[in-house]
């Protein structure tokens, strides 16, 4: 109970990973969904952090890895943002329910 | 030297008039004088190198044993060296009898050919007619000396196209089209009986050439059954009953009077329908082993012969008078060759093609005199206005109801002859007394319309050079013609026989019987339509046997009956598959139209367009992989997955 | 391996930052609500890092998230909805296949997780005290391809970012 292992860091970052899957299946608004991959990308960055310090603690590729993650996730995010204030501008909504021309 | 020449290179008389047809159509259409010139010209010269080649045959006693072939290899299926491979020869083979026609067709053709420079003229479509002249000349004749049945077979059916092409060459007129129509859906028919004929002895003995075919079927105990044998040759026979203008095919020739007259003389007199004939002398071998199909010959023949006799007794054209004479006629060639006599049938298509190819010009003279007035009872007298027409045609009339020395009456002699040395009483009987009514129903036309009173509504005039030359020509021939085969000097029958040539005993009787029937038939057509000049016995002859004058007169409503036929059986049919059609086969493609229809409305549900609805599938599929992976191992996943192991 | 009282205590707070406030992130019916529950867990997540050991993506973690991420998409909020933010981070139609699947991922992932030897993999050695040094050496030798394709990556996003995001009417009422 009083230990830390790699397993409840495992755990955290699974739970926080759900959280942000069921906003990202369930969220109306374009950008909570654009909030929520945020979610699931840290919690795959805890993963990564927590393998590097139990697994390879003197390789650090895990934290170079999460380094990578945080950029392209900044990347996403601007590019994102992007996208949907251009949908918007076409549309006056980002309500993803109005957004099914996929289907046409 | 030119006679060699001729005879090895016997292919170009076939080859010019379809040279000519290629340059009319390519290159001389607008030059109508040029085109008459060529395709009389090439016909010409194929007549003369036919005459060289022709003389080449019947001066050498060898060419009745071996005919003398030559071929090329035109297409070979199958593998090299096996036996059963698939080989089709095109080539030439002349013996005295593809020489005697291939004479008679070009000489014929280059007169008719001529005769058309005339009567055609003013026509729109005169250069055209001309190449299908030339077509039908080329097609012709590459029939006549086809070495190989397929060959022959594609002539045979470029003839027909020929024939539907001329028929319906007036194509302003409806009758024309209709008849050309009939033509070559009837012929069709018919062809489709020969196809599977040619089919049927080509999977039975491995080949279709003639000489070789000749040699198996005498021996066709080793190949296949007598049973077998007569449906070929019953199959076989189709094509001619179509082809000839046999019963019940016979109901096209009449019509196929709507064409030009040349085209009458040439195609549906002197050649194209004597093709039927010519193939059952060709294939005589074939029919000659089979009793029963040589019966049916004979018994199809002589029937038809008597058929159109009876038909023409009271038909009022002149030409379909004709051209019931010409079924009638081609009656007579049949039962020649059912009884066996290859002599007494080509014999008679012999002489026949001069007399009726100079009765058809002369009636085309006489239309083109008459601005085209067909009926026989609004004519009469045309012999003082149209004297070579007129003579001509009598001397055609005389050789056809078989008086002497014409060269009919040796023919139909032969026949005679022939039919009653093979014991065939009942056809003989019906033989002798289709003589009989054809004196009478030829003189009945020829009284009509050359003697009697003149009509003073009509203003005939004699027709050009080009029109009486050839009928003078014929002529000749319609009297000399059968001075080759007279009992006294049989000439014709040392040449061209099937067997062996035999020389029967002279038999004075039958002929006594046939010039008394001539005679008497004739006399009898004076009595009712020349001396009567009101003709009061011939109406009431036909008020006596009114229903019976009625009948004939509709042709036994034949052409009523294929009609009834067709609308009850085919349109039936027809209606019964337009329902299949319609609830099967439509039903069937509407289903799967729907089913596909429906199974996307069904899918539809999953494509909804909306991001999240893709991402939690997406992600549920994730789960899977995830799942499977790890309960299963890789490898194991790998195999449902694919991918790289 | 034992650890301190204050990592286990530093741990369990973090991580029951971390989880309410992201659920508070997805819950929140107010968008900018939301947005700043994600700056709360992104800060404890920091704090979680130091706990790892990784004082640099700690550092990486506050700069770029809490800060630069956060500011954007309150910026694009701000570009984006309309003047009362009230009800503007609703829930759609597919909420409970939503929940369903995120209950059978955890469940999953508590399977999978039960069928992983931890004990196995953990490494004896300790994580050097100063990580800065060896991930610059790293990230400028090792790395140096990815490195610079994720600078290239940037400045590609940021030229993209802009053109999508740029106003053609704007733009052209500008001019004029």
């Amino acid at each position: 109970m009083l230990t830390i292992s790699l397993t409840h860091y495992v755990v955290l970052s699974a739970l926080l990973f759900s959280i942000g899957l069921f906003g990202v299946l369930t969220k109306r608004n374009a950008v909570a969904v654009l909030i929520c991959i945020e979610l699931m990308l840290n919690a795959v960055n805890i993963n990564l952090v927590a393998f590097s310090k139990y697994i390879t603690p003197l390789d650090f590729t895990g934290q170079i890895f999460s380094i990578f993650v945080i950029t392209v996730a900044a990347a996403e995010v601007g590019v994102g943002l992007a996208i949907i204030i251009a949908i918007y501008r076409n549309r006056l909504t980002v309500d993803l329910d109005n957004f099914d021309w996929l289907k046409w | 030297m030119l006679v060699e020449f001729a005879m090895m290179h016997a292919w170009l008389v076939p080859l010019l008039p379809a040279l000519a047809f290629l340059v009319i159509v390519f290159l001389t259409r607008p030059f109508e004088k040029l085109s008459a010139i060529i395709a009389v010209g090439s016909m010409a010269i194929a007549c003369v190198i036919a005459s060289f080649a022709a003389y080449g045959i019947f001066t050498n006693h060898e060419y009745t044993k071996t005919p003398l072939v030559y071929a090329a290899k035109w297409l070979s299926l199958g593998m090299p060296g096996v036996t059963d491979s698939l080989m089709v020869h095109v080539g030439v083979q002349l013996d005295p009898v593809s020489a005697m026609m291939m004479f008679m067709v070009s000489f014929i053709s280059t007169f008719i050919f001529l005769y058309s420079v005339g009567y055609m003229k003013g026509d729109p479509g005169y250069s055209v007619f001309f190449a299908y002249l030339s077509l039908f000349g080329a097609s012709m004749l590459l029939l006549v000396i086809s070495s190989n049945l397929l060959q022959m077979f594609v002539a045979w059916e470029l003839v027909g196209l020929c024939s539907y092409l001329l028929i319906g060459f007036y194509t302003h007129k409806i009758s024309a089209r209709e008849a050309a129509k009939k033509a070559f859906v009837t012929c069709r028919v018919a062809d489709f009986g020969l196809l599977l004929g040619l089919l049927a002895l080509q999977i039975t003995f491995g080949t279709l050439n003639l000489v070789e075919l000749g040699e198996k079927i005498h021996n066709f105990q080793e190949y296949t059954s007598i049973g077998m044998l007569t449906l070929i040759a019953v199959l076989v026979f189709i094509g001619p009953i179509g082809k000839s203008g046999q019963f019940p095919l016979h109901v096209w020739l009449p019509d196929a009077m709507e064409g030009p007259t040349p085209v009458s003389a040439l195609i549906h007199a002197a050649t194209m329908v004597v093709a039927g004939v010519y193939l059952v002398g060709r294939t005589m071998f074939l029919f000659h082993e089979v009793e029963s199909a040589m019966q049916l010959v004979a018994v199809t023949g002589a029937f038809t012969a008597l058929f159109a006799a009876t038909i023409a007794l009271t038909q009022r054209e002149i030409k379909r008078i004709l051209a019931y004479s010409t079924v009638s006629q081609l009656g007579y060639m049949m039962l020649a060759l059912g009884v066996g006599s290859l002599t007494a049938g080509m014999f008679h298509m012999w002489t026949h093609a001069f007399f009726k190819a100079l009765m058809f010009l002369a009636a085309g003279s006489v239309l083109t005199a008459l601005h085209h007035k067909a009926d026989v009872w609004e004519m009469g007298g045309l012999i003082k206005k149209m004297p070579i027409t007129g003579w001509t045609f009598v001397i055609g009339g005389l050789a056809i109801a078989g008086i002497p020395p014409f060269a009919g009456f040796w023919s139909k002699d032969e026949i005679l002859v022939a039919t009653l040395a093979e014991g065939h009483y009942v056809l003989f009987a019906m033989a002798a007394f289709t003589a009989f009514l054809t004196a009478f129903y030829m003189w009945r036309m020829i009284f009509l319309v050359f003697f009697g009173d003149e009509k003073p509504e009509n203003h005939p005039q004699e027709s050009p050079w080009t029109m009486t030359v050839p009928l003078i020509v014929l002529a000749v021939g319609a009297i000399g013609a059968g001075w080759f085969g007279t009992p006294w000097y049989n000439v014709w029958a040392e040449w061209i026989y099937f067997g062996e040539p035999h020389h029967g005993p002279i038999n004075y009787g039958a002929m006594l019987l046939s010039i008394v029937l001539a005679g008497s038939g004739i006399y009898l057509a004076y009595t009712m339509y020349l001396k009567d000049a009101q003709k009061k016995r011939a109406r009431k002859l036909a008020e006596w046997f009114g229903p019976v004058y009625r009948m004939l007169y509709n042709k036994y409503y034949i052409d009523e009956l294929y009609l009834w036929f067709n609308h009850a059986l085919v349109d039936g049919t027809a209606r019964l598959f337009y329902l299949f059609d319609l609830y099967v086969v439509d039903g069937l493609v509407n289903g799967i139209g729907t089913f596909t229809k429906s199974s996307g409305d069904g899918l539809r549900v999953f494509q909804t367009g909306r991001l999240q609805n893709y991402a939690l599938i997406f992600f549920l599929g994730v789960l899977a992989v995830a799942v499977l992976v790890t309960f299963t191992g890789p490898s194991a996943a790998s195999l449902v997955l694919g991918g790289v192991k | 391996m034992e650890t301190s009282i204050y990592a286990v205590v530093a741990f369990y707070g973090l991580a029951a930052t971390i989880l309410g406030a992201a659920t508070m992130v997805v819950f929140m019916r107010n968008i900018v609500h939301s947005v700043l529950f994600l700056a709360i867990t992104f800060i404890a997540m920091a704090g979680l890092f130091l706990s790892l050991d990784a004082d640099f993506i700690a550092a990486v973690q506050v700069l770029v998230y809490a800060g630069a991420v956060c500011i954007m998409i309150v910026l694009g909020i701000m570009v984006i909805q309309r003047t009362d933010m009230n009800e503007t981070n609703l829930f759609n139609k597919q909420i409970m296949a939503g929940a369903g699947l995120t209950a059978l991922t955890v469940a999953f992932g508590a399977i999978f997780a039960g069928r992983t030897a931890w004990v196995e993999l953990v490494a004896a050695d300790a994580v050097p005290a100063n990580t800065v040094d060896a991930i610059g050496a790293l990230l400028l030798s090792k790395y140096v391809i990815p490195f610079e394709v994720a600078a290239l990556l940037l400045l590609v996003a940021l030229v993209g970012a802009i053109v999508l995001a740029r106003d053609e009417e704007v733009q052209a009422n500008a001019d004029n």
